[in-house]
């Protein structure tokens, strides 16, 4: 290490966030050794020891490690004990394979048939699968545990790791894991993540070797060789990482936020159902946002997988408020045989609730879903891009009539609160024209709108401030309306999850905020922090 | 579906509620429930031409069998009907942690 030398730094995905610095440790798994192939008898008896082996191994890491690491083995150990895929490879040996070309030969293919899934998670189960494969060959070769010694605190790198490697390495002096390829929804991120451990994925190609490395889960970074300064500055954001977060975490169990003596409610925007397995989720108030465009990926949702979609969160909700927004497609957000082809300026176009009256056969399945799910805990329904209270009264008759039909059919159903997303500027400025019974700011468009400015254009980045006084007026407006009206008004946009943004919100009057899992023990601290007359820190 | 002569095919269905599909725990732990019956049994996502041994953990992962997909059970054996009892209930009730 030369002082004041800069070292190699690479960038990936975050997988877990944490800091390691310490030993850079290569642990590419070259299965290397030839094995001599015996008679059939012999391979398959061969086979059947490596197994049994294999077997016992994971039974003690997974006894050793217990939990969710424990449950991610019983994966391995049920294919090991699956009678229909442990044949096939007898039969290839009985054909006259050797014992590890075919178990090799089968396993390769489960694999690359998992690697072509478009999932990404069934696409990480693959490294659960090269994981047991290298085992049982490694078996197969007479090679037992022959791992190499992991200095304690180092930082591993590898190509992928499979899960029962990582809990081989003793992790108890700290340490990170540094993948070239790997996925944040592997099952050893899920590990890294429990552990505590920090992992970048996908680092790509690192050519240099090196003594050292600091690995910044956050900013996904890894160093090689860090000069002086380096070394420095990572300290630093260590430091300042482990304090903030440690208060974070104290502050996320406390009951509820205030600020100025006022509650200040913190709710969770969720895109699919899996976004509840966050740690945090559980000290949320409730559901401020579920969108429901995740549905649509993969054709037009019947009322059934709709129901019980909004069923499953509402369930996990208890008695939280969950609010769930109707289809927002169209804009940056086509989907195939319901939004409209061909726009000029489909951001300006039929988008949101605009579509859903333009299509009433297939907001009606939707409406249908919410309906009976209403009477399966505390649901609210909102409707996005609405600009005139006529909008909103189109929508409420269509579903008051559902709801009627449904009773009608004897199937339990109601109609939940109605309320709208605040996006579209004419909204904001005729807030008191709509009889909604809440209202949710979707601070991102109605930016876009109120700064005409597409936010996906990058260009234009310097003029989206969501602190121009022309948006923090119509924010304003819009509390202010809830305020004396007695509705509620929250804000769902990304403003509400950027500390940065907190103190203008609260100065605008709102006092309900809807943000991304991930960010609710930094905001609440934030709040907490200008509620003592702090700073942003 | 073609009758045995040595006892009768029960059946049944089931729409799948696991979030994320047909994925490793929920798959093994339908395998692990299948091994507990003598009876022969055998799954598929309705519709589908193929019917898969349900104590075969590789072949119902490869169902890739999506949340809200109707699961269709068929079982022959001295323990069927509780078999396809069983099975309709791990997954109706969305594979619970207790269910072993």
């Amino acid at each position: 290490m030369q002082g004041g030398a800069t070292g190699l730094a690479f960038r990936g995905r975050t997988a877990s966030i944490g800091f390691a610095h310490g030993p850079f440790v290569r642990v590419d798994a070259g299965t290397s050794g030839e094995r001599v192939a015996g008679s059939l008898v012999e391979e398959a008896l061969a086979l059947r020891g490596a197994i049994d082996v294999a077997s016992g191994q994971i039974a003690e890491l997974a006894a050793i490690a217990g939990g969710e690491a424990a449950q991610i083995l019983e994966f391995q150990v049920a294919l090991l004990e699956d009678e229909d895929f442990i044949e096939a490879i007898f039969a290839s040996i009985g054909e006259g394979k050797a014992a590890d070309v075919a178990w090799r030969s089968a396993l390769d293919t489960q694999i690359a048939d998992y690697n072509s899934a478009e999932d990404e998670y069934l696409k990480a189960r693959s490294s659960d699968l090269a994981d047991l494969r290298d085992r049982v060959i490694n078996v197969l070769r007479g090679g037992e545990g022959q791992t190499p010694r992991i200095p304690s605190g180092a930082v591993v790198c590898a190509d992928d790791l499979p899960p029962s490697r990582f809990l081989e390495i003793d992790w108890s002096g700290g340490g990170g894991l540094a993948l070239l390829r790997g996925s944040p929804t592997s099952h050893v991120a899920m590990l890294a993540r429990a552990r505590g451990i920090p992992m970048v994925v996908q680092l790509g190609a690192i050519p240099g070797v090196g003594a050292t490395a600091l690995l910044d889960g956050e900013s996904a970074t890894l160093e090689l060789d860090p000069g002086a300064e380096q070394v420095r500055v990572f300290e630093k954001r260590r430091e300042s990482h482990r304090k903030s977060r440690a208060s974070a975490r104290a502050i996320l169990r406390r009951p509820t936020a205030s600020w100025r003596g006022e509650r200040i409610k913190l709710f969770i925007n969720i895109q699919r159902v899996d976004d509840l397995e966050h740690a945090d989720a559980q000290y949320a108030d409730g559901i401020g946002l579920m969108r429901t465009e995740f549905l649509l990926t993969s054709g037009l949702p019947d009322e059934e997988t709709q129901f019980q979609a909004y069923d499953a969160v509402l369930r996990w909700a208890d008695r939280r408020p969950v609010t769930i927004r109707t289809f927002d497609a169209g804009g940056d957000k086509p989907v195939p045989g319901f939004t409209m082809d061909g726009e000029a300026n489909p951001f300006l176009g039929v988008r949101g609730l605009r579509l859903c009256l333009a299509r009433p056969d297939i907001f009606t399945v939707q409406l249908r879903a919410l309906a009976r799910a209403a009477v399966r805990g505390n649901l609210k329904v909102m409707f996005p891009m609405v600009t005139s209270a006529d909008e909103l009264e189109a929508g409420r008759k269509l579903f008051a009539e559902i709801v009627q039909r449904l009773q009608a059919d004897g199937i339990a159903a109601m109609l939940p609160e109605l309320g709208i997303m605040v996006e579209v500027p004419a909204a904001a400025l005729a807030i008191a024209s709509f009889k909604a019974s809440f209202f949710s700011i979707g601070s991102n468009d109605l930016a876009q709108y109120a700064l005409a400015c597409d936010r996906s254009n990058g260009a234009l980045a310097p003029l989206m401030d969501p602190l121009h006084p022309a948006l923090l007026e119509l924010i304003a407006r819009t509390a202010e309306h809830g305020r004396r009206a007695g509705i509620s008004v929250s804000l769902c946009g990304d403003m509400a999850s950027d500390p940065r943004f907190i103190p203008a919100l609260l100065n605008c009057g709102l006092r309900e905020l809807s943000v991304n899992a991930s960010a609710l023990a930094q905001i609440k601290q934030t709040i907490d922090r200008l509620s003592s007359g702090g700073g942003l820190g | 579906m073609l009758d045995k002569a040595d006892g009768h095919i029960f059946t049944g269905n089931v729409r799948l509620v696991h979030a994320v599909g047909m994925h490793a725990r929920p798959a093994v732990k339908l395998t692990k429930l299948a091994k507990k019956f003598q009876a022969q049994i055998s799954v598929r996502v309705a519709g589908a031409a193929e019917w898969i041994n349900a104590k075969s953990v590789v072949k119902i992962m490869a169902m890739r069998a999506a949340h809200g997909s109707t699961i269709e059970i068929k079982a022959s054996g001295s323990d069927a009907e509780a078999a396809v009892a069983a099975l309709v209930d791990l997954i109706a009730t969305d594979f619970p942690d207790e269910a072993s």
